[in-house]
């Protein structure tokens, strides 16, 4: 089986990469959102924390 | 008082569940990378072509998963969101509020690999059709439960409202489940019945086994890396969350 081949999946290649590539790429990208979420979520604390520990000096 | 039922709500305290979930989020990352490389490698390197379908109808092998997944992940929230109301456990209205985009996730690629495994086979994209149909709810109870919830500023009230309704749409599983047996559909049959076992080849079956592994692992890791997210916003003004290593930057 060549490359050409492969990626041609008997003709279906649209709706193949159509199906896995979507799914792939929804799935590459939630735990990119969750790791940038976790950030900011991280950093919304810490300014808190400076805050507070600014108001009490 | 029984022991073992102390420890189960040690571990409903968001504070204990925190470290603990941190711990399992890279076991399952792990796993969950695995079994889809090799799952994928099954996919397209040793499952056979069909022999009515071709190349097209490795659909399945992300399709059928997906599906899956969409279906179990609304019965673990539906699980947590009874515990919630219940026993009034903060974790659990956290635990559902952190499943419930990976399942509508899940229910979205079901309803567009189906589009696109559809369209070459039946000659469309699209029928509303039984099967469908109930999916497309299930995307809509999933956008329903996060919206509801976003629409609620107080979290207490907004778990308690979106627990409700959680419970309230379990009743559309067992629909999508049966929607093939009950009414005359376009859609095929279960794959794998609880009745008559599985109607495929060893080799596809076994790929599909390992997809869905793996679907599980990441469903598993991204909950929880999210439920850390989330434990943290609610928790951000308690002693514990401002102790925290990753916190004191």
């Amino acid at each position: 089986m060549s490359v050409a081949e492969f990626f041609d999946m008997g003709g279906y290649a649209l709706y193949v990469w159509g199906s896995f590539g979507v799914s792939a790429l929804l799935m590459v990208l939630e735990p990119i959102m969750l790791r940038n979420q976790r950030r900011a979520v991280l950093q919304r604390i810490a300014r808190i924390i400076r805050i507070k520990a600014g108001e009490k000096v | 008082m029984n022991s073992r039922l102390i420890n189960w709500f040690k571990f409903s305290s968001p504070a204990t569940f925190y470290p603990l979930a941190g711990r399992l989020v890279p076991v399952f990352t792990v796993l969950a990378v695995g079994l889809i490389g090799v799952g994928l490698y099954m996919s397209f390197f040793v499952a056979p072509t069909d022999y009515k379908q071709g190349e097209g109808y490795r659909i399945i092998f992300v399709h059928v998963p997906a599906a899956w997944m969409s279906m179990f992940i609304y019965l673990i929230m539906a699980f947590w969101a009874a515990l919630g109301l219940v026993f009034n456990t903060r974790l659990s209205g956290m635990m559902t509020r952190a499943l419930a985009p990976t399942g509508a996730i899940f229910a979205f690629l079901a309803l567009w690999t189906g589009a696109f495994w559809g369209k070459p086979m039946w000659g469309t994209w699209w029928v509303w059709d039984a099967r469908l149909t109930s999916e497309l709810i299930l995307l809509f109870l999933y956008l329903g439960y996060l919206a509801l919830q976003g629409a609620i500023d107080d979290t207490r009230r907004a778990d308690r409202a979106g627990a409700l309704l959680v419970l309230v749409g379990v009743v559309n599983i067992p629909i999508i489940y049966y929607s093939v047996q009950w009414w005359n559909t376009l859609h095929q049959g279960a794959t794998i019945s609880m009745d008559n076992g599985s109607k495929m080849g060893v080799t596809m079956l076994w790929t599909m086994l390992v997809m869905a592994l793996g679907f599980w692992a990441y469903t598993i890791a991204v909950a929880l890396a999210r439920v850390r997210s989330i434990i943290l916003e609610r928790e951000a003004d308690t002693t514990w969350v401002s102790e925290l290593a990753e916190v004191r930057l």
